[in-house]
This record gives structure tokens, sequence and C-alpha cells, in this order.
């Protein structure tokens, strides 16, 4: 049985601000079906560029439902300029933090949020930068490489429970390693 | 909260009779059954009914029964042994839905160099016999497979293999933990040559386990030590919990039909229930060849975790094939070998019951179950107007 806080539990029994946000005129999505957990994150943002409203819809575990009720009691109210500089950190800190194994939770919300901020500045995503690492997953070098440097991440373990690459199957561990060396080499 | 306990594959309630059978071995009867005086001997007379009590279970001759400390312990002994008896065989076969005791073990011994066939399950669980009969040879020194998934609860054909691999000269081991007590075993027709069981899936503690070994076949013992066990696994006996797992055998025995008829009756109560009750939900595993006392369900759009923690605050203990749960990122390797899809596979949860279990508590998990399946979908991306989108 997880170690969750009592936060965790609060947000995944009683979650705040679930379901399709109607008028939202920001919408950011992430994860899938196969991965197993999935978030859905509407925005309403007015004119003056501020967070008026955010729901979300979220396929997964108690933590991701948690981590997705976190991060929208986290940016309401706030401006697109604060909401950028939200981290997976800030979600798990306002829940008192998560297991180890399930950080991916919180930085499945961050995703989001980027996704949903790029989609209101009419910006498009380009669907994963770089090159698939983890089939399983679905995880590029750049997005590990980026995990690693903005999280000081330092073996394959850490990078799993970041982003769950290397979770699955496990083939792309070897590459995994490879990667962390060179990042650390660069440093 | 009364609590309603439906993981009895994880493990189940010691029998109020084996406890009582026991605690007499844990204070005054302290005895090692090995002395020679009178006093150790009176706990060795015990042990000995305990040995019988196991044999009979299975229709096994007490010599051919061994104790250890953990179903773990058995498959891992069973396997050794064979692999020792055939020094020259460099082949070993088993299938893709044990459970790591097995699975495991064999990863390993890969890497020590044996080639492993492991061989695939169908959609239902179904052991893919055309390719077992193909894989065996000349070289395959010992063939290990579960009688009966501890996940799903689909048992596998055990006699019809064994008469093959009796014929080919292949030892036989089988994981036969979650089938005893069951489902009829008996070691006089079917031809393995060794086979485990564990206590604490038939109301016995945890901790102590026996492997059946055929008369006739030579076990090097895994454990090396004393005499114990006619020199087949040292180490001082855990008496009380022998003694518990001989009284437990028999009460399994008693049992046997009440597990055919009324604890069968339960779940596929539940499964009905459940199935009319909950749109897009469906059962893994195959429905003809199921242990009696096992339900495994997918339910789409929904993550098992959080089915669990929402039934856990009904005082409802079950477990899950999803991966969320156990520490691991993908679904179950028994239902990603049956090619359970996702939307389903990562929502499966496992009801496994005993013969503690009632009428009033299948419905008061059906109450539960509804509302909680609805509440996630609600939440759910993936469903929308009462379907998977
Ligand atoms: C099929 C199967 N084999 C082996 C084991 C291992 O038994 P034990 O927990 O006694 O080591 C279990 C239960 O965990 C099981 O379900
Ligand atoms: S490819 Fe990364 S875990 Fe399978």
């Amino acid at each position: 049985m997880w170690d969750y806080t009592d936060k965790v539990k609060e947000h995944f029994l009683n979650p705040k601000n679930v379901g399709e946000l109607k008028d939202a005129n920001a919408v950011g999505e992430t994860g899938s079906l196969s991965c197993g957990d999935a978030l859905k994150l509407f925005l309403k943002v007015n004119d003056s560029g501020r967070i008026v409203d955010a729901t979300f819809m979220t396929f997964g575990c108690a933590s991701a439902v948690a981590s997705s009720s976190a991060l929208t009691e986290i940016i309401k109210g706030m401006t697109l300029e604060d909401a950028e500089k939200i981290t997976n950190d800030d979600i798990s800190d306002f829940l008192g933090g998560l297991p180890k194994e399930k950080m991916h939770c919180s930085v499945m919300g961050q995703q989001a949020l980027k996704k949903a901020i790029a989609d209101y500045k009419g910006i498009q995503i380009m669907e994963k930068p770089g090159e698939v690492v983890c089939e399983c997953f679905n995880i590029t070098d750049l997005e590990i490489i980026e995990a690693i440097r903005d999280n000081g991440l330092e073996s394959s373990d850490e990078v799993t429970n970041y982003l769950k690459a290397g979770g699955g199957c496990g083939n792309c561990l070897e590459r995994i390693d490879e990667i962390i060396e060179t990042a650390v080499a660069e440093n | 909260m009364d609590i309603v306990y439906v993981d009895n594959n994880a493990t189940t309630r010691v029998a109020d009779e084996v406890i009582e059978e026991m605690l007499p071995f844990y204070g005054q009867f302290y005895g090692n059954p090995s002395s020679m005086h009178t006093f150790g001997g009176s706990v060795g007379k015990k042990v000995k009914e305990a040995r019988q009590r196991v044999a009979d279970l299975i229709h096994a001759d007490p010599e051919e029964i061994i104790f250890t400390s953990c179903g773990t312990e058995s498959d891992n002994t069973a396997i050794h042994a064979a692999l020792l008896a055939r020094p020259d065989r460099k082949h070993i076969i088993t299938s893709k839905v044990e459970h790591p005791a097995v699975d495991n073990y064999f990863k390993v011994l890969e890497k020590q160099g044996y080639r492993v066939t492991w061989v695939d399950v169908d959609k239902h669980g179904r052991l893919d016999l055309e390719q077992l009969y193909k894989s065996m040879t000349d070289d395959t020194a010992v063939i290990s497979l579960m009688w009966a998934n501890n996940e799903t609860g689909v048992i596998f054909p055990i006699e019809e293999i064994t008469a093959k691999s009796r014929e080919k000269d292949i030892l036989f081991h089988t994981d036969a933990v979650q089938a005893a007590g069951k489902v009829t075993i008996d070691v006089s027709r079917v031809a393995v040559d060794m086979l485990s069981i564990s206590g604490h899936k038939i109301h016995a503690p945890k901790g102590v386990a026996a492997l059946y070994v055929r008369k006739g076949f030579k076990l090097s013992p895994y454990m090396i030590g004393g005499h114990q066990e006619k020199g087949r696994r040292g180490g001082t006996e855990n008496t009380a919990a022998i003694i518990g797992l001989g009284k437990a055998c028999e009460l399994a025995g008693h049992h046997l039909d009440e597990m055919n008829t009324r604890v069968r009756e339960l779940r596929d109560y539940l499964e009905k229930e459940l199935l009319e009750k909950i749109p897009a939900s469906s059962v893994n595993g195959d429905p003809e060849h199921r242990l009696p006392n096992t339900l495994s369900i997918g339910f789409d759009a929904v993550e098992g975790e959080s089915i669990l923690l929402m039934l856990d605050r009904e005082g409802i203990c079950a477990s899950s094939g999803s991966a969320c749960t156990s520490g691991s990122l993908e679904p179950s390797h028994v239902l990603m070998a049956m090619e359970v899809p996702f939307k389903s596979a990562h929502g499966s949860i496992r009801f496994s019951l005993s013969c503690y279990n009632t009428r009033e508590e299948m419905d008061h998990i059906v109450n539960a179950m509804v509302p909680t399946i609805q509440r996630l979908r609600d939440m759910s991306p993936f469903w929308k107007d009462g379907k998977m989108v």
C-alpha cells in the first residue's frame, strides 16, 4: 500500500474542479490509455491573461487524480506568466509530497499545463521533439535530458520515477544510462 | 467497520481450528522433533501426523512430503533439484504467466546459459499446448507450469500435459499453490514429479509450505544442512507452523465440496451482478477452466489503484492487476501475456473468495462498486455519455 499523505487522500477522494469546462479557451492533454494515466486540463483565461477558471479530467491512480486537483487549485487566479513557472515540485509540495515512484504524476500535471498555455498562445508544440528512446511510454531523449537537468536526476531509477521511461519492458534502460552519462559529463 | 476480505489469493485468514492446534507447540511443547527424549519425540509425532494430513490432501504418501518455509522455497527447490538431476540438459520450459517464484528463477537460469521456452497463452489465459509439445526435446531438463493462476484463476490441463512429459522423460514440476484446497489434486493420477503448496493460501500461517516429491526421484537439497526431512531440507522444523499446515490441509479437504458449490456460486453471483450493473466490464480468464473462488474483472477507462482505494474506504479488501498498485508501471505480466487490451487491463480488479465469505458481502461489494466505477468514469477523459471515447 502506498504511503500517501492526508492531503493526497483528500484530493483523491474529494477532488476539486473535476469535469469539462464548457467555456474553456485553452486545453492541454497529456498521457494515454496505454501508459496508464492521462490528464486533460481545461483553462479559462481572461483578456488580461489571468486564469479565471481551471478544471480537469484524469484517468489514473490516486496520486494522478490528486496531482490534477492540486494543479487546478494552484493555478486558479494566477497570471499565465506566473503559471508558466509552476513545476512538478510545486504540485508535489502542495500535496505534502508524493511517494518517489509516483513523481511522474506531478510531472504529468506540469506537462499538461505547459501544453494548455501553448494552446492559448496559439503555439504549436511540436508533438514530441527528439528521438523516441522508450517505446513503452513514448518518451524521447530530449524529454529525458530535460528531466535530468531540471531535477538533478542521477540514475535510471530516478528517470523512471519521473517520466516512467524504463519502467515497462526495460529494453531502453541501457540507452537511458548512456543519456545520463553524457548529461553528467556535459555538466 | 466490518472488513469484507476478498483477497484470498494473496493470503488467507488463519482458521481458528489451526490456531488452536498450533498454540501448544509455541508454549508447553517446545521440544525438537529430532531429539532422542520423549519430550522432543512427542512433537515429532505431531509433525508426522501433519505430514500424513498434507499427503492426504493430494493423495500422496507421507514420505513424499517435504516441509519448507514458503511456496517460493518449494518452487525454487524443485527447479534446482531437477536441474541437478539432469546435468547434461540445457533447455527448460515454463509459461509466460507464472508467479515470480518461478518466473524470476527462470530469468536467472536464462542468464546463466539455459535455453528457456516461455510458452504463450491465448487471450483467455489458456496455454498454447501445441507450442508446449513442440518445444519438448531430449535436451529439456524440466518443465515448470502452474496448476492454477493466481491472478485469473485459470487452470492448466496438468494431467494431459504430464502424460506427454512423462513419455519424453522430462521432469515436471507444478506450482499448485493456488490450486490446493480449491480443486481436487490427485498425484496418483497426474504424472507430476514435484508439486508446491503454501500454507498461507489455505488458512495456515505464512512462512510454512510443502513440496511433494515423487518416490524414486532423489532430490538434492536446496537448503543444505542437517538430516531433517531425510536430508532433503536442512534446518530445524518450524514445528508449530507445520502442525498448523497439517490441520489446514485436513480442513481444506473437508471444505473442497463447499468451495466448489457454495463459494463457486457466490463468485458466479458477484460476477453476474457486476457484469450486469456496470457497463463496459469484462472477465479476464477462461470461464470454463477457472478456480471456483477467483474473479478477475476489468472496467474500461478507469484505473485499478483508484478503484481499490475507494473500495478500501468501504472496508473491502481486493487487489488489482494494474500497474500502479505494485510499483511497476505496466499492467501485470499475466494480463499482458493474455493481451488484455490496455483500456481494461489498467482497470482490472481481482476478487478472490474463501469459505468465510457470505452472500451479504457480495451484495456489499456490488453496492460499492457501481458508484465507484461511475465516479471514476465521470472523471475520466476516456469516458463520455456512457461509453469509451
Ligand atoms: C501461484 C503462486 N506461487 C507461489 C507463491 C508464493 O508463495 P509464498 O508466498 O508462500 O512464497 C504464490 C503466492 O504468493 C502464488 O500465488
Ligand atoms: S522501451 Fe522503455 S520500458 Fe520498454
